[in-house]
């Protein structure tokens, strides 16, 4: 999934200071399931917002709506015959969909409330950490299915670097050499040989390097 | 193995004698005299002269404009290359205009992460990696090609080094992976610091057991202590470096105003110790910013004089 986290308060009230009323958009995939940007969170960042002004002698209203998805035109739609009444609106979804909302609904200030960090999973309750770059041809059937390029600090291909120390990362402690864990699962496969092999120079042109990317499935399009 | 290049270094180390390599870190400034000065002091002591590239991603005067200022001085730079802040386009480009000097031997590094440097804002490269690099120069040397195919004109003629930590983790794989880079090519090694002469030498022993030694010249890297405090620092702070506490001990054991001698002291012994393990074909010190100690660390070691090769 991806895995984003609210943006401190101060730089939200930043963007909407101006506004009366405003419209705060939470998304129901995702971010709801790390915590960021669900019904649940809507709602909190509204009475702060709320607070906030209070605080400072103004009021603010805050119409409070958590779709399906904001990365589905379908799911936006569902917005379009109150957005107008607002200012502004504040999404609390990934970065996709604070975009997808923008570009939806054209003359509406759209901001995002959090900041979008990566593509990666629950390690446990409370923590979560990054797995995947998108990289567009997936290597992992080369590395042991652990993915040097998201998880090694210098997603070396031929790793590990000379920095690696008992099983953690040159760059911090509390990170896994990503060469050690792909060394300890190809022993684990009793592959260790695989190794020797050396993985030949990448072609990025299908990462971000190739400029954005899409993908058009002509089975699929009406 | 017979020398494929005009690397005067390789010519040492082919003719079967030990090379002595050290390094000089440019200047944080445009003050190319600096590096020349550094040089100066060592020249006479040492083969060859590595220029290191924004180590520990500290940003500096360029590896590329230094060596080509040590060239003009007649000398044998080593031109160390990382692979984090180029891309391979930067990285040949720039690997052609050091062959346009002369410049006879590179040094392929992935290099510290950004973090440790002054910074660590920065966005990192890393299109390729150090196993990479080595496997790019070879290439434009032995096909005259660049790595999208085309042809190159006169092609770069490069010594190919690269660097070995035989102290990182996981130990075991550590002979294997250079294996991986002998299998891309490389020609000479540079090691990281060797504190702990037990471990370089179980490492050594993997390193002849699967005929390392043979096929890639190993120079042993040393880095002399100026106090006690940059042997704890190195202990402690290091990623990758393998500094026993006896070695910590007998550091503290001595007066602070002696510490830099007995630093010096130990450097020797382990050339000394070194020179008798087989498969080391010659050092690399890395005095770092304490140069002027290289002349009397290579006399003292009987390392001098310092072969002619024509
Ligand atoms: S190799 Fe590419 S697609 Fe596969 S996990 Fe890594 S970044 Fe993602
Ligand atoms: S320590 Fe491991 S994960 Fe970190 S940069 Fe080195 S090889 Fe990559």
């Amino acid at each position: 999934m991806i895995v984003a986290e609210r943006k401190p308060l101060d730089e939200i009230i930043g963007f909407i200071k101006d506004c009366k009323k405003i419209l705060i958009v939470g998304c129901n995939e995702c971010v709801t399931v790390c915590y960021a940007g669900g019904k649940k969170e809507v709602a909190i960042l509204a009475s702060a917002l709320k607070m906030a002004f209070l605080k400072e002698g103004k009021e603010l209203e805050v119409k409070e709506v958590t779709l399906e998805r904001q990365c589905d035109q379908e799911y936006l739609e569902e917005i379009r015959d109150i957005i107008d009444q607002y200012d502004a609106v504040v999404s609390m979804a990934c970065g996709v969909g604070v975009q997808f909302m923008a570009e939806k609904y054209q003359s509406m200030p759209v901001y995002p409330a959090l900041n979008t960090l990566f593509m990666g999973g629950a390690e446990e309750m409370g923590v979560w950490s990054e797995r995947c770059q998108g990289c567009g041809q997936c290597i992992l059937g080369q590395t042991a299915g652990i993915c040097p390029i998201t998880r090694c600090a210098k997603r070396l291909l031929n790793g590990p670097c000379g920095g690696s120390t008992q099983g953690h990362c040159e760059i911090n402690k509390d990170l896994p050499c990503a060469w050690q864990l792909i060394l300890d699962r190809l022993k684990a496969l009793g592959r260790l040989d695989d190794y020797d092999r050396l993985i030949s120079i990448k072609d990025w042109s299908t990462e971000r390097s190739g400029g954005p990317r899409k993908i058009v499935r002509e089975d699929l399009q009406q | 193995m017979n020398p494929k290049t005009p690397s005067k270094l390789e010519k040492i180390l082919a003719s079967g004698q030990l090379a002595v390599t050290s390094e000089c870190g440019p200047p944080r400034g445009s003050n190319g005299d600096a590096i020349a000065k550094k040089a100066e002091m060592i020249k006479d002591y040492v083969d060859a002269i590595n220029i290191t590239d924004n180590q520990t991603s500290v940003t500096r005067l360029c590896s590329l404009a230094a060596v080509i200022r040590l060239k003009l001085m007649g000398l044998e730079p080593i031109l160390q290359m990382v692979t984090r802040d180029r891309n391979r386009i930067a990285l040949q480009s720039d690997i052609l205009g050091a062959a346009s000097f002369e410049i006879n031997n590179i040094l392929c590094l992935s290099g510290d992460h950004q973090q440790f440097g002054d910074n660590p804002q920065a966005q990192n490269v890393f299109d390729i990696d150090s196993m990479q690099l080595i496997q790019t120069v070879r290439y434009m040397r032995d096909e005259g090609k660049f790595l999208g195919g085309d042809d190159l004109e006169k092609s770069p003629q490069m010594f190919v080094g690269a660097a070995c930590n035989p102290f990182a983790d996981p130990f075991e794989i550590r002979a294997r992976r250079l294996a991986k880079k002998v299998a891309a090519g490389v020609e000479f090694i540079q090691t990281q610091c060797i504190y702990n002469l037990d471990k370089f030498e179980l490492w050594m022993k993997q390193i002849r057991d699967m005929g390392l030694h043979e096929k890639v010249y190993i120079l042993a890297g040393v880095t002399p202590f100026k106090s006690a405090g940059m042997a704890k620092y190195m202990k402690n702070r290091v990623p990758g470096m393998d500094v026993p506490d006896e070695v910590v001990k007998r550091m503290s054991g001595v007066d602070k105003d002696k510490q830099s001698e007995e630093g010096i002291k130990i450097c020797i012994e382990s050339i000394q110790r070194l020179k008798d393990i087989e498969g080391v074909r010659g050092f690399h010190i890395m005095a770092i910013e304490w140069e002027e100690k290289v002349p009397e660390i290579v006399e003292k070691s009987g390392l001098l004089p310092r072969p002619s090769v024509s």
